[in-house]
Order: C-alpha cells, then sequence, then structure tokens
C-alpha cells in the first residue's frame, strides 16, 4: 500500500515541476544533483543487489525487479517532462532568431519602412527585448 | 474614409487559394497590409505580394502566434501607423467589421477591440464546436480575469500603444488566450464588437479540428 502513496506523488510532483518556470542556474543544479544521484543508485544497485528486494518489502511491493522497474517510469516521466520543456525554450529562442531575420529581410526589400519613422509619432521601440528573459 | 493610419495584419500559411482575394479585398479599405507568410509551401506570398500586400517571410514555420507577433513588430515600424488589426487569411472575417472596429478606436472608446461571434447571432457553427468555443471562453474568463463572449476570435483591432505592449510568446493556437491574458493584465480599455464569421466550405475544410482545444490546454498548462 505504502508504494502507491509513494508512486502517486511521484507522478503528481512530476507534473507539477513540468508547469513551473524553470529557474536557470538553481534548475541545472538540480538537474545534475539527480543525474549524480541516479549514477551512484545504480552502482549500489550493482554492489548490493539484495537490498532491492529488502526496499520493496518495506514499501509492499512483492520484488526487488518490480520496484526497480517502478522507479525506472517515473525516472522517465521526469526525464520526458525535462525535455518537453527545454524543448520549449529551444523553440522560443528559435523564433526569436526567425522573426528577426524575417524582418530584417522585410526591411531591405520595402525601403518605405527602413528610414526611422517621420517625426509626428515618436521613436517607436519595438518589444523585441526579450531575448534573454532565461537564458 | 481611407484608413491610412491603420494597418491590417494577416498570418499567412499555404492559402494561396485566397489570399489575393483576400488581401485585395481589405486593401480597398486598409491600403497597408501586412501579410506573415510562416513559411507556406505553396505560393501565397508571392500571390500576397502580388494583391499589394507588405509581405514578410518567416524563414521556417513557426505558428499562427508566432506570425501575429512578427506582423505586429513589423505594423509598429511603419510611419504614421496608429492602428493594427488582425485579420485572418482565409477570408473568413469581414473588411467592414475590421473598419468599424478601427472606427471605435478612433473614437476613442476603447484601446483594444476584440471581434465576438457570440455578441449577435448572425454566426452560426456547428453544435460541437459551439460546445468547444464556450468551454475555451469559461477558460479564458476564468484564468484572465477578463469577461469575453469570444476566446478565439482572430479579429482584433489595437491603438498603436495596446499593440506595443504584446508580446506573444505562444507560437501555435493558445496565443489567443494569451493575447487576451496580457490585454487583460494590461489593464487598457478593452470592448468586445460583434462581427460576423463566414463559414464557408473552405475555411471549414481548413478549420480547426475541436481535438485542437487540447493542444490549446496543454500549450497554456506547459508553457
Amino acid at each position: 500500500m505504502l508504494i502507491k502513496v509513494l508512486l502517486l506523488a511521484a507522478i503528481a510532483l512530476v507534473v507539477v515541476l513540468g508547469m513551473r518556470a524553470p529557474s536557470g542556474a538553481r534548475h541545472l543544479a538540480m538537474r545534475r544533483m539527480a543525474l549524480a544521484g541516479f549514477a551512484l543508485f545504480a552502482a549500489l544497485s550493482v554492489v548490493f543487489p539484495d537490498a532491492w528486494n529488502e526496499a520493496a518489502g518495506v514499501v509492499g511491493v512483492g520484488r526487488g525487479t518490480d520496484l526497480l522497474l517502478y522507479g525506472l517510469i517515473i525516472a522517465f516521466l521526469l526525464s520526458l517532462v525535462t525535455m518537453y520543456r527545454r524543448h520549449r525554450e529551444m523553440e522560443r529562442r528559435l523564433t526569436l532568431l526567425a522573426r528577426r531575420l524575417a524582418i530584417d529581410e522585410a526591411i531591405g526589400r520595402f525601403p518605405p519602412t527602413a528610414p526611422a519613422p517621420p517625426a509626428p509619432t515618436a521613436p517607436p521601440t519595438p518589444p523585441t527585448t526579450t531575448g534573454d528573459d532565461r537564458a | 474614409m481611407r484608413n491610412t493610419d491603420a494597418c491590417l495584419v494577416v498570418p499567412l500559411y499555404n492559402e494561396a487559394t485566397v489570399v489575393h482575394d483576400v488581401v485585395a479585398a481589405a486593401r480597398a479599405t486598409f491600403p497597408t497590409v501586412v501579410v506573415v507568410d510562416d513559411g507556406s509551401s505553396d505560393d501565397s506570398a508571392a500571390r500576397a505580394e502580388a494583391a499589394g500586400a507588405i509581405v514578410v517571410q518567416h524563414p521556417i514555420n513557426l505558428g499562427q502566434g508566432a506570425a501575429l507577433q512578427t506582423g505586429i513588430e513589423v505594423a509598429l515600424r511603419l510611419p504614421g501607423i496608429r492602428y493594427v488589426v488582425t485579420f485572418d487569411a482565409d477570408g473568413q472575417h469581414q473588411v467592414a467589421d475590421a473598419e468599424a472596429m478601427v472606427a471605435r478606436l478612433r473614437a476613442g472608446e476603447a484601446d483594444v477591440v476584440f471581434g465576438s461571434r457570440f455578441l449577435d447571432d448572425r454566426t452560426r457553427p456547428g453544435a460541437l464546436k459551439r460546445l468547444v468555443l464556450r468551454a475555451a471562453i469559461a477558460y479564458t474568463n476564468l484564468t484572465t480575469g477578463v469577461r469575453l463572449t469570444d476566446a478565439h476570435n482572430g479579429l482584433r483591432a489595437f491603438t498603436r500603444e495596446a499593440a506595443a505592449r504584446l508580446d506573444v510568446k505562444q507560437n501555435r493556437m493558445a496565443h489567443a488566450s494569451e493575447i487576451v491574458e496580457q490585454v487583460g493584465r494590461s489593464g487598457v480599455r478593452l470592448v468586445e464588437h460583434p462581427v460576423h464569421i463566414l463559414y464557408t466550405d473552405y475555411s471549414r475544410s481548413k478549420g480547426q479540428s475541436v481535438l485542437n482545444a487540447i493542444n490549446i490546454l496543454t500549450e497554456l498548462l506547459y508553457r
């Protein structure tokens, strides 16, 4: 029974983590710590294979291999969410790059837009200053 | 009256069959039309240009939201533009509606005018589409604190100042909700204007599947 609570909590955590905006360096550090922890976990599993069976007994799962599988599923889900987030961020940068290219090229082709707008309308600063929001 | 101080922003993606007529018809009222070709694989861009539009071409397909933001930024760079109108390329919007919306801005009634299909009964979407649109409206009203009767209408008119405050980050379909949210948050004066959406066979065949509601919700939750 304990395992059900643990797994559901872990899944909920992963889903909610995905919605939060990643916070740069802190996020990166956490990801790296998780990776190091994962490697350590793997090494310990090799050295103490029986530990999984004991841990499985504690949380109410039949065999250690089952527990291992459950853990892997959670890790996979976390990895999917992280990848999705990074993909969105990459897409955001690609958008800014493509937009800049498109506007520069259009201004070259339509000279009337090239000179700064004449006096009546004050020089507008287009909202293109979103370059480094969370680089 | 010639609306020389207004600029139509038209996102364009593979609409070669209709875009020339749409741009030509619009230019009778709005001489300045900025068409953002979002990486079309047909000759949409050439046809829009032939109809007299200022064509900006995304080097790759980015999505309608991205095209709108690009178009708005270009419009704001054009000299003498006081009003920016977003308009669809597939011919489902009426130029007369756009003109009436700009007139309301010009009268100083508001800073942003959103078109709404549901303020009168001219527009008749199918039952399922109606249900999904209603759900979208409820969701948008709930999350943005703005009370609207239509959440995903592509016909909108902005004053220059209101348009400059927009920063559409949702490249794909969720941009409509995002625009409502940003307008709501920026605290500008907002009104709705009844518009007629022409559901022709052509627009229906190009139309958004109602399954898109799932995509929109996902994109809004996982930004």
